[in-house]
C-alpha cells in the first residue's frame, strides 16, 4: 500500500526528548515540518519505560497541528526496540526513525515488528513509515542496500556523531570527515528514490557556521536536516525555500519547454541561459517545493 | 492490578508531576500538591481516580506532587508508577488500560 505521506515536505526534522513534558507539549509554535520524539540517546537507561507512557499520551492527545511526529527508537542492540515499536503503532506515530542502521536486514526486522503491531492495534498496515539513521562506516557502505530495503522507507539520515567516531575522527566544522558519507548517501538516496537528511549541527553559538553548512547540503540535494534547537528551523526553511527569482525562473523554463516540445524545438534560452529538457525535471521540482512549502502563486511569471 | 511495592516516577521540573505509589488496604489514599490546585485539585482528582480505575487498582496509596503537568502527563506519570510497582516494562495493554 502506498502512503501517500511518504514523500512529504521534511526539510526540518526537530529532535525533542520523548520524556520532557516541558519540550512535548508544543513545539508545532516552532513550525518544523517533522519533530522526531526521541526514545534513544536522549533518555536516560532507567527513564526509558517513563518515556514510553509520555509519548503514547501525547501522541494520542496533543494536537501537534499538522506537524509530522516521527519517534527515534532504540537500536536492535538494545532490549528496548521492540516495546518502542508497539508503543509507536499503538499511538499512531506517523514513522519511525530506526538508529545504528547497518544493513536492510535491519530495517526489515523493525518492518516486521511494524506490521505485527499494525495488526495487534487495529492501524492500517503501510500508515507507519520508516527512516534509516546511517550512523557507523557500515551503514555508508550498505547505503543502498538500505534505500531499498522496505516499501515503507521514505528516507535515509546520517547522524555525525556516531559516524565520525567510526571514522576515528572528530567533527572538525568544516565539512571534511563527512564528505564521503553526506555524496553517497545523497547519490543512493536519489537512486533509490528516497529522500535524504544531514546530520545535526550542535553549536548553537555559531549561527553562521550552521547557516553554511545547510546552504552546503541544500546545495548537495539533501532534502533537509536533523535539528535540536528552535531556532535552527527558520534559518532551514529560508534556504530550502525557492526564492521568487527561482520560482519565476522555474515556471518560465516548464512553460517553454512544454510549448517548444510541440513545436519540435530542443534547445532554446529562457532569460539569456540556454535551456533544454534536462533542465524540466529540476524546474518541476522547484515549483513543487514552492508549494508544499506555501509561497508559490500560479502564474507568478506573468507578474 | 494490584501495587506490588512502592515506585516513583516524573519529576520535579515545570509542566511535569512526581507520583509515587505505595501498596494500600482500604481502597485509593490520595495526597495531592499542585501549583494549580485551586482551578484544577478537583478535576487533578478525578483524572488520578479514572486513572487507577482503567488500571484495576483498587487499593493503594498514591502522593502527587503537581507542577503544572497536563492531563496527558499525570496520566503517563501515574501509570508508569503502577507498572513499575509491578516489574512490568514489555507487552504492555497501550490503548486497553492504559487509554
Amino acid at each position: 500500500m502506498r502512503n501517500p505521506e511518504k514523500f512529504r515536505l521534511r526539510r526540518s526534522m526537530l529532535f525533542l526528548n520523548a520524556q520532557k513534558p516541558g519540550l512535548i507539549r508544543d513545539p508545532y509554535v516552532y513550525a518544523p515540518d517533522t519533530i522526531m520524539l526521541d526514545l534513544e540517546d536522549a533518555v536516560a537507561e532507567n527513564q526509558k519505560d517513563a518515556a514510553r507512557y509520555s509519548l503514547y499520551h501525547a501522541l494520542k492527545e496533543i494536537d501537534y497541528h499538522g506537524v509530522e511526529r516521527i519517534v527515534r527508537i532504540n537500536g536492535l542492540d538494545t532490549p528496548h526496540w521492540r516495546e518502542d515499536v508497539r508503543v509507536c503503532v499503538a499511538g499512531g506515530a506517523d514513522g519511525i526513525r530506526i538508529p545504528k542502521t547497518e544493513s536492510g536486514v535491519d530495517v526489515r526486522a523493525i518492518e516486521e515488528e511494524v506490521r505485527k503491531a499494525e495488526q495487534e492495534f487495529g492501524v492500517e498496515e503501510g500508515k507507519t513509515l520508516l527512516m534509516a539513521a546511517l550512523e557507523s562506516c557500515m551503514g555508508v557502505i550498505n547505503v543502498m542496500e538500505i534505500c531499498r530495503s522496505s516499501e515503507r522507507l521514505f528516507g535515509i539520515a546520517l547522524s555525525g556523531g556516531d559516524y565520525t567516531k567510526d571514522l576515528q575522527t572528530v567533527i572538525s566544522g568544516t565539512g571534511i570527515e563527512l564528505a564521503g558519507a553526506r555524496q553517497n548517501m545523497i547519490i543512493a538516496a536519489r537512486a533509490a528514490k528516497v529522500q535524504c537528511f544531514d546530520t545535526v549541527y550542535t553549536d548553537l553559538d555559531n549561527m553562521e557556521g550552521f547557516e553554511r553548512e545547510t546552504a552546503m547540503i541544500k546545495a548537495m540535494g539533501f532534502d533537509g536536516k536533523s535539528l535540536i534547537n528552535p531556532r535552527q528551523i527558520s534559518i532551514v526553511h529560508k534556504i530550502f525555500t525557492p526564492t521568487e527569482k527561482e520560482i519565476i525562473f522555474a515556471e518560465k523554463v516548464v512553460r517553454e519547454i512544454d510549448e517548444k516540445k510541440k513545436l519540435g524545438i530542443g534547445v532554446f534560452t529562457v532569460d539569456g541561459k540556454m535551456i533544454d529538457i534536462a533542465f524540466y525535471d529540476g524546474a518541476k521540482r522547484c515549483l513543487e517545493l514552492a508549494k508544499a512549502s506555501g509561497v508559490y502563486r500560479k502564474g507568478a511569471a506573468e507578474c | 492490578m494490584k501495587v506490588e511495592k512502592s515506585a516513583v516516577a516524573g519529576t520535579l521540573e515545570s509542566s511535569d508531576a512526581m507520583v509515587t505509589i505505595e501498596p494500600g488496604e482500604s481502597g485509593i489514599e490520595l495526597e495531592l500538591s499542585s501549583v494549580v490546585f485551586h482551578q484544577y485539585g478537583a478535576q487533578i482528582q478525578k483524572l488520578v481516580y479514572d486513572t487507577l480505575h482503567n488500571l484495576g487498582v483498587e487499593d493503594a496509596k498514591i502522593s502527587i506532587v503537581d507542577k503544572g503537568a497536563l492531563d496527558c502527563t499525570l496520566k503517563a506519570r501515574i501509570e508508569c508508577a503502577v507498572f513499575r510497582s509491578n516489574g512490568i516494562v514489555d507487552n504492555l495493554p497501550w490503548g486497553g488500560a492504559i487509554r
